[in-house]
């Protein structure tokens, strides 16, 4: 068939595209980890912090992605190089499942069990570290899952600001009216999607605590 | 002559309170302080949530060294409270509450929580540890050698009558009885003076109960602990405690021997006894007719 050879004939830039989508993503999903499990931890904790914490996550999600890479261009450091930006903005999208999540996730341990484990004299860090995130991983877990198959889908976009990834063919497909390059993005993009929820999705069961 | 040798060891009292005293001068003297005083010390307490109800008030209350006082009451008498005032769970808004002759809001609260030992009735063991961790934790995290650890584990086990093969199993793995021995064990592990438990056995079959309350009193002959248990169940109440305390809508209304509970004209505590002896006697009666 047409496409398969197509693909095989111009593997090495297929890998190489997506090489840099799992980067784009990768990087993205990681910082959205490390700012959004203190934001869900934070506003888990402190009611105070839950509405304006979750409220931004939210309406930051609802900005249409074209727009939201759009508005960042002229930001002076970030404007420079286009997968800074591009990878800024899958981080900001992936932010509220991982916070929601976390929040969900340590609101939900068993009330019995946090109780006791102050009774008997954990500290704030021994309660959080050795009981309420090992509890709660499951569900952050599936949160992550949720931001990382989204951004595999947004960051094919990030081509339209030349951040590269699988989006390139995409894109130059459609310019050309070229469905064998549309699907050389897209099929792959869908197997990393496919994958990463797969795998995700299996460890997510293995922590899940009894 | 060690009265109280936990003193010594928790380091609460000891040697800070007294420096350059040898230890068992040491001992002595606490042991005369606290021959006189309460090992828990409720003054005038009153607790009131942020909305303006009054769970707790004008509480006075003495918990001597090794007796076992059961807090009585309904739902919503102040019993939980009263108890989680005494670990510093809740913060009294009026009064004091003294443990070991020391204001529970200046002592350090995780030292203090350290030195008491909590059942409740949830359990709430921590359902990702082993039963040997859930019972070693406070151990571990005073630093306990992983040996020293293991050897107390085994020997807390058997102390509640279970299994050491036990220590391996996860708390969802265990019956209900069984992870309330868990408990017991886990509040005891890091040998408390103190012990507090809210409605332990209240979840159990009647015969689990039972045998966990015959149980809990060969064990409290032996350690001498002092305890604070709250129930609802007046036959519970007779059965373990010391003194009962009987509790109503926030107010300590008296405190009695088992004995002197039975033949009280308090009314409250005459219509839990009529309660408690209608049931007998229903049963009695419907067996004769």
């Amino acid at each position: 068939m047409n496409f398969f050879h197509f693909l095989w004939q111009n593997h090495e830039q297929v890998l190489e595209l997506t090489l840099e989508h799992l980067w784009l993503v990768g990087i993205s999903t990681l910082l959205a980890v490390l700012v959004g499990i203190p934001l869900g931890i934070l506003s888990a904790h402190r009611p105070f912090w839950n509405k304006p914490v979750l409220g931004t996550a939210n309406i930051i999600q609802t900005i249409p992605s074209l727009a939201l890479f759009g508005f960042l261009l002229p930001v002076p450091w970030l404007g420079d190089r286009a997968d800074r930006l591009a990878i800024l903005a899958l981080t900001l999208y992936a932010l509220l499942p991982v916070i929601r999540n976390t929040y969900t996730g340590i609101r939900g341990v068993d009330p019995a069990v946090v109780e006791a484990g102050r009774g008997m004299g954990l500290t704030g860090s021994q309660l959080l570290l050795q009981v309420e995130l090992p509890l709660a991983l499951s569900v952050i877990l599936s949160g992550v899952r949720v931001a990382v198959v989204v951004s595999v889908g947004l960051a094919t976009i990030a081509a339209a600001i030349g951040a590269g990834g699988l989006g390139e063919f995409i894109f130059r497909g459609l310019a050309m009216v070229n469905n064998q390059l549309i699907l050389a993005g897209a099929i792959p993009a869908a197997v990393l999607a496919l994958s990463a929820d797969f795998g995700l999705g299996w460890l997510e069961r293995r922590l899940r605590p009894q | 002559m060690l009265r109280c040798p936990w003193l010594v060891n928790s380091g609460m009292l000891g040697e800070r309170a007294l420096p350059g005293r040898g230890l068992s001068e040491q001992v002595w003297i606490w042991n005369q302080v606290l021959a006189n005083n309460p090992v828990i010390e409720f003054r005038d307490v009153a607790y009131v949530l942020p909305n303006g109800r009054q769970l707790l008030t004008g509480l006075n209350l003495q918990v001597q060294s090794g007796e076992t006082l059961v807090l009585l009451g309904r739902s919503g008498s102040g019993k939980t409270t009263t108890l989680k005032l005494v670990n510093r769970l809740l913060i009294p808004t009026g009064g004091e509450v003294r443990v070991n002759g020391m204001s529970a809001a200046e002592s350090d609260v995780i030292r203090l929580r350290r030195s008491i030992g909590y059942v409740i009735q949830d359990v709430g063991l921590f359902p990702h540890f082993t039963v040997e961790r859930n019972i070693g934790l406070v151990p571990r995290i005073e630093g306990w050698p992983a040996e020293r650890i293991h050897r107390r584990v085994e020997e807390l086990l058997q102390m509640v009558g279970l299994d050491p093969q036990m220590a391996s199993r996860y708390p969802h793995q265990l019956s209900g009885g069984q992870r309330q021995r868990v408990g017991v064990a886990r509040a005891l592990a890091a040998d408390p003076a103190i012990l507090l438990m809210d409605e332990p056995f209240g979840a159990l079959d009647a015969l689990t109960r039972d045998q966990l309350q015959r149980e809990f009193l060969a064990l409290q002959q032996r350690l001498n602990k002092t305890v604070v248990f709250v129930t609802h169940d007046l036959r519970e109440a007779l059965r373990i405690g010391s003194r009962i305390a009987l509790m109503e809508a926030g107010r300590l209304l008296t405190v009695l021997s088992p004995e002197d509970f039975l033949r009280s004209s308090e009314p409250l505590a005459a219509a839990y006894v009529r309660a408690f002896r209608d049931g007998l006697d229903s049963a009695t009666n419907r067996g004769a007719s």
